[in-house]
């Protein structure tokens, strides 16, 4: 089986869908001639058509509020904002338009639009190339949104999310591009093809959404993470020496509740780790989930590690990221607990 | 099936990209001197022309010509050009510290230095630009101290915003040069917002708000333009047009539009189009265009057209979407060069004085560069505090910060 890298993940979902499906659009911010910065658009201009796959004027709310209109059409729009610091400009069409169109229609219109951006730090990027926003999207009802940590779910969960009917945010981890990154930042980059997720099958296949995946089975405690927290938790296993049963959440609405309450009732303790600022994060809402479900199981206060609440800094960038050190302290603080 | 043609989408192309011979004769460039130029105080509607056509001074054989000439005195000239001169050493170090590792990424104007550093010229102190990140220019022709640029690159213990933000995003408030956001167009109503506010204050001073081609696209360059309209707002909106947009060309964002100045039009805000690599009239518009501002006449647009040589920025290679000789058949020219030749034929400068200059500005850089180095770079030497990560979230930190600090350990 081929290996990939995330962005050639990426490209090959695109590729699959447009393939099988005339009705996929692909568009954004030098997305199309070029291929995106990030490069996971490359070739689907040259193959598909300048009508399927095009560079868009810079304007967030026309590239969203455009997908809209043409999901609604029929079209199956798998839209790119270059960065997710700058999805803002479009947070209109996608709160009030696109999560709604269903329910305030009377499923007379729909807006099946997936909504691609690069999120998360790591790469020196400061406040406006490093956000991790998916809580803005998580508390939105109507829109479902997804994470994926490495090559074989995101080819998998892009294709989901395209075939899916209602509206998808997309949240690349730009540092789990090139490799599996797990925050140990002095160390040189492992690139993917040594990971066996990297392992991606040729054509068609889907990771289904909703569901989470257990990417290191264990006893001590249960580590709820996505994206690029989910190398820095197996670093943190690793180097603690605390058998912790990490579990991916790789969808984060809808939330796989029953593999998180089963490994939870299991361990009995349980850490959660993001990226992004920690009040009023989507840690808030797994920790409390965890409570309503596992309260009586508990043996240790659940414990949130994640960025601080400032703007994601340059400079110090590795003084705000939550690398494997501080996670690594959860788990020892929960296990004393 | 109905008897109406099929519809096809129209999708914009350059002429010309990589593996093409970048042609330009077809372009149509004004003779420089040929532009009329109208009393500060003519009405928006007749003067719709000026949006079409590019106000030009220096001609070919390096003279001032035309009602836009004969603005700026020798001694300014000559400072002019070494303003641009140090503005592209400047890039070069700081593109080079880059590449060395020191930073981690930067941004050139390179084939744009005149349109910053001619309109700073036209400023008066109390007067605020809202720049984006490649007017440089601005901060280096009104005197900021390269060597507080330099830290802010280096984002090191001296940097002015404590590490905080990417390099190139500086930011003076008593140099007339707002804090730079990433986020593309977000200052241009905020300029709109500060020129009202002296209007609303009974103040003098005027505000400038800078933006991209591409960025004009944004629905806040049109917010802009929509309030600079109805509050006449004392306002000079700049357009630089570099023709692109990282690997995006300008007619993604200009449309069905003929020119980007033109967009002033449906506002009834008079635009005017400039050629960007003159200094002389990048000076003779802004003097203008402020001039009405600071009458309270109200709002100007200018669209500068101009060049973008360089690449995007550290992160981007043109060569894969557009002809690497496309800068050099660029038709209008250097603006170094341009004023270079236009002050040798004045008789005020020669090639050898002009070899001097170059070796006394690069001097001067490099002296710069070593001072701001021995306060450290990105990743040597002494750091921005990671303390400072939690100061200026708020005016005061609230609990849950101070907290946060404490645990991080600072
Ligand atoms: C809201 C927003 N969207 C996208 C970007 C990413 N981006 C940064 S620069 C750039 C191109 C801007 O081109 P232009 O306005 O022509 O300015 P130039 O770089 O040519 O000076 C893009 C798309 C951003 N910074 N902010
Ligand atoms: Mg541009």
């Amino acid at each position: 089986m081929p290996t990939m890298t995330m962005i050639e993940a990426i490209r090959d979902a695109h590729d699959v869908m447009m393939a099988r499906d005339d009705n996929v659009v692909v568009f954004g911010e030098d997305v199309g001639y070029f291929g995106g910065v990030f490069r996971c658009t490359r070739g689907l201009q040259q193959k598909y058509g300048r009508a399927r796959c095009f560079d868009t004027p810079i304007n967030e709310s026309g590239i969203v509020g455009t997908a809209i209109g043409m999901a609604a059409y029929g079209l199956r729009p798998c839209i790119e904002i270059q960065f997710a610091d700058y999805m803002y400009p479009a947070y209109d069409q996608l709160v009030s338009e696109a999560a709604r169109l269903r329910h305030r229609s009377a499923n007379d219109f729909a807006a099946p639009v997936t909504v691609r951006m690069p999120t998360g730090g790591g790469i020196f990027g400061a406040q406006t190339h490093s956000q991790s926003p998916e809580a803005l999207f998580t508390h939105v009802c109507g829109l479902k949104t997804v994470v994926p940590s490495n090559p074989y779910d995101a080819k998998g969960l892009l294709i989901s999310a395209i075939e899916c009917d209602d509206p998808v945010i997309f949240l690349e981890p730009k540092r789990l591009y090139n490799g599996p990154f797990d925050g140990h930042h002095d160390r040189p980059v492992v690139p993917w093809a040594k990971h066996p997720l990297s392992e991606v099958p040729e054509g068609h296949y889907s990771v289904p959404l909703g569901v989470a995946s257990i990417r290191r089975p264990g006893t001590a405690l249960t580590v709820l993470a996505y994206g690029t927290m989910v190398y820095v938790a197996e670093a943190a296993a690793a180097e603690s020496g605390i058998d912790a049963e990490i579990i991916d959440l790789r969808t984060l609405l809808p939330l796989d509740t029953d593999t998180i309450a089963a490994s939870v009732e299991k361990t009995r303790r349980c850490v959660i780790v993001h990226e992004a600022t920690r009040t009023s994060g989507f840690g808030a809402e797994l920790s409390a989930t965890v409570q309503e479900m596992c309260f009586y199981h508990l043996e240790a206060p659940i414990i949130r590690v994640t960025g601080w609440d400032t703007p994601y800094p340059h400079a110090q960038e590795w003084a705000y990221f939550p690398g494997p050190q501080r996670v690594g302290e959860a788990f020892r603080r929960v296990m004393e607990a | 099936m109905s008897d109406h043609p099929r519809l096809s989408l129209h999708v914009p192309e350059p002429e010309f990209r990589p593996g093409a011979k970048p042609d330009f004769s077809g372009v149509t460039i004004p003779r420089a001197g040929t532009v009329r130029r109208p009393p500060v105080d003519t009405a928006p509607e007749e003067i719709r022309d000026l949006a079409y056509s590019i106000i030009r001074v220096l001609n070919r054989a390096g003279e001032a010509v035309g009602p836009w000439a004969d603005q700026l005195s020798d001694e300014a000239l000559q400072a002019g050009l070494k303003t641009m001169m140090k503005v592209r050493a400047y890039d070069t170090r700081m593109q080079m510290a880059q590449r060395q590792g020191k930073t981690s990424f930067y941004m050139q104007c390179t084939g744009e230095e005149a349109i910053a550093c001619a309109f700073q010229m036209a400023l008066e102190p109390g007067d605020m630009n809202f720049p984006t990140y490649r007017q440089q220019g601005l901060l280096i022709a009104s005197g900021y101290p390269l060597v507080d640029m330099m830290c802010q690159i280096y984002s090191n213990s001296r940097d002015p915003m404590k590490g905080r933000q990417l390099p190139v995003m500086y930011s003076s408030k008593a140099h007339g040069f707002f804090s730079i956001s990433g986020n593309l167009g977000t200052q241009y109503p905020q300029a709109v917002g500060w020129a009202m506010a002296s209007a609303i204050k009974g103040d003098t001073c005027i505000a400038a708000g800078w933006i991209g081609d591409g960025s004009t696209a944004e629905s806040d360059f049109h917010s802009a333009l929509v309030f600079a309209s109805t509050y006449k707002a004392p306002v000079v909106l700049n357009i630089v047009n570099n023709q692109w947009a990282i690997s995006t060309f300008q007619g993604i964002a200009r449309g069905g539009s003929g020119t980007f100045a033109a967009r002033g039009h449906g506002f009834g805000i008079p635009a005017l189009r400039v050629d960007g690599n003159d200094y002389l009239a990048v000076y003779a518009v802004a003097r203008w265009a402020i001039e009405r501002a600071r009458r309270n006449l109200g709002p100007t647009l200018i669209e500068y057209v101009t060049y973008r040589a360089a690449a995007h920025s550290t992160s981007d290679d043109p060569a894969a979407y557009r002809p690497k000789e496309e800068s050099e058949a660029w038709p209008l020219g250097d603006p170094v060069e341009r004023l270079k030749n236009h002050l040798i034929v004045k008789k005020l400068w020669s090639e050898e004085r002009h070899t001097q200059a170059v070796a006394e500005v690069e001097a001067e850089v490099i002296a710069a560069q070593k001072e701001a180095e021995s306060y450290g770079t990105l990743h040597t030497g002494p750091k921005a505090s990671g303390r400072d990560m939690f100061v200026d979230v708020f005016k005061e930190m609230p609990p849950h910060l101070r907290r946060q600090r404490q645990e991080a350990g600072y």
